[in-house]
């Protein structure tokens, strides 16, 4: 179990406890947070799951597949905290996580 | 929009119709909302049946769209197990197969497609399957596992994620397709003999051309017959021959259909009371400027959109090219766009290694990409397709050329 604090583009906050397990996006469209769509449900395939991680947290949220690198490069308003939700998976050690989220995912 | 008391009504339970129901709340609809489904389920994800789910890789947990308590939570009613039978719109109600009646101000259709059925002997045999819903990878899955034999008819998107899947649980897997290549409906010759050699080398019969006369056994399916006479023995035969809308409500009600409910870039209906959205739409394609039933997600999910900023009067999200997935065995197959008018197809990458994308040009402009294990074709492709701008061939069939320059 985690909390994890997802911040809409607006500024709007949701805190959440997140199941271990679970990863950051599903935490996000289970409880209906706006902001993150995940049109493909967590296969990696689409990029509408984009966040960005408090720079605290970079390293505790893992490294990013060579896949999940290349759909971020052409994603909009790309930074370097920038990450998929999908692909970072929730446990103890994310207990706190801060993401913030883009303007828009499509 | 003014506020009544009846709200919106939803009929259709799936992926369209739940993410309906979730963007009313999150756009800030404050009136009733009525999600009515016919499956026993909340909505829930379809793809993952023919993928994950059926490989055992995931559970019915996160197939769901949201949690069951999401729905009171979020003050939607959600009617399970119900037949909708008729749309009344002069009176805007809907007609239950109880004889009950709804009202609505709002009436979002999402009833979705249904997988076609053959009208060949033996086809109510036990073990003879489709595969669209929850229940239906239940059954399917409950007769794969080492050493049973699974006969797919119909080399689609489908077919071919539960054959691979079928191996995953050490099954035996025969495809059998009428077209002389696979997914003859959706992709070019190329990803056809690409996923022939790529599904044989994984222990997968695929037989091209053949003709199916019906299944034979006696209760339970025990095989395919083939025109000829050949029987094609299995253990559970999946029919994956593609689906057909479910416009059968609207038709009587009197909208617009044609092949699917014809909705406009709102996903309104002919009578503005009434939205559609998903599979059982007629939709406009404004990269193309053409009409056409779609059916994915991506489709689904940005109708669902649409209605929802138009019902809570935000502005209309901007026009996206549409997309659509598929994995078997270690492959992502992504793609993009249609391949209207396309007189070309440039080839990035060596189909021999496994990662490669087809780019149908029309002219110098990209229409459609589909990518294999090559997410930064799919992505740059998408983005050059949606801007219609033109791109050199050479260049796009150039890998040292990397796909942010070609686009840039």
């Amino acid at each position: 179990m985690a909390k994890i604090t997802y911040i809409e583009h607006n500024g709007a906050e949701h805190t959440l406890e997140v199941k271990s397990g679970l990863s950051v996006m599903e935490g996000a469209v289970k409880n209906n947070v706006p902001g993150i769509d995940a049109d493909c449900g967590g296969a990696c395939a689409c990029a509408t799951c984009h966040v960005y991680v408090d720079d605290a947290w970079l390293d505790k949220t893992g490294e990013k597949t060579a896949m999940e690198e290349s759909m971020l490069d052409f994603a909009e308003n790309v930074q370097p905290n920038s990450r998929l939700s999908c692909q970072i998976k929730v446990s103890d050690a994310l207990d706190g996580l801060v993401v913030r989220m883009p303007e828009s995912q499509h | 929009m003014e506020k009544n008391d009846a709200g919106v009504m939803i009929v259709g339970a799936g992926h369209a119709g739940g993410t309906a129901a979730a963007l009313l709340r999150q756009f800030g609809y404050a009136g009733p909302i009525t999600l009515v489904g016919e499956e026993p389920l909340a909505p829930y994800q379809r793809p993952p049946l023919s993928k994950a789910w059926l490989k055992g890789e995931t559970d019915a947990e996160s197939l769901a769209l949201k949690p069951d308590s999401f729905y009171e939570e979020a003050g939607v009613a959600l009617l399970k197990g119900e037949h909708v039978t008729a749309i009344d719109r002069t009176a805007r109600r809907i007609v239950l197969a109880s004889g009950a009646t709804r009202p609505y101000d709002i009436l979002i259709l999402a009833t979705g497609a249904r997988a076609r059925r053959l009208a060949l002997p033996g086809a109510d045999l036990d073990g003879v399957l489709v595969l669209r819903s929850a229940a239906d990878a239940e059954a399917l899955k409950a007769r794969l596992g080492p050493g049973k034999r699974l006969a797919v008819i119909g080399g689609g998107y489908i077919g071919l994620e539960a054959a691979a899947s079928a191996r995953a649980l050490g099954a035996q897997a025969v495809v059998l397709e009428r077209e002389p290549r696979l997914l003859a409906r959706v992709a070019g010759q190329t990803l056809s003999d690409f996923f022939t050699a790529y599904h044989r080398a994984r222990g997968v019969d695929v037989r091209l051309g053949v003709q199916i006369e019906g299944f034979v056994g006696e209760g339970e399916v025990r095989g395919v017959r083939l025109a000829g006479g050949e029987i094609v023995p299995c253990d559970a035969a999946l029919v994956g021959v593609g689906a057909i809308p479910n416009s059968e409500l609207a038709e009587a009600a009197g909208l617009d259909c044609d092949n699917g409910v014809v909705v406009d870039l709102e996903a309104r209906t002919s009578d503005p009371a009434i939205f559609a959205i998903g599979d059982v739409t007629r939709r406009p394609l404004p990269h193309y400027g053409r009409v056409a039933r779609l059916e994915s997600v991506a489709n689904a999910l940005e109708q669902a959109r649409q209605a929802a900023s138009a019902i809570t009067g935000r502005p209309a999200p901007a026009p996206e090219v549409t997309w659509n997935w598929s994995d078997q065995y270690d492959l992502k197959y992504q793609i993009a766009g249609l391949p209207f008018e396309a007189d070309a197809v440039v080839t990035r990458g060596d189909p021999a290694t496994g990662r490669f994308a087809l780019f149908h040009m029309a002219g110098e402009v990209i229409q459609a990409v589909e990518a294999v294990n090559a997410p930064a074709e799919f992505m740059g492709g998408r983005q050059l397709i949606a801007q219609r701008r033109p791109v050199s061939r050479a260049r796009l069939a150039d890998p040292s050329v990397s796909m942010k320059e070609v686009a840039a």
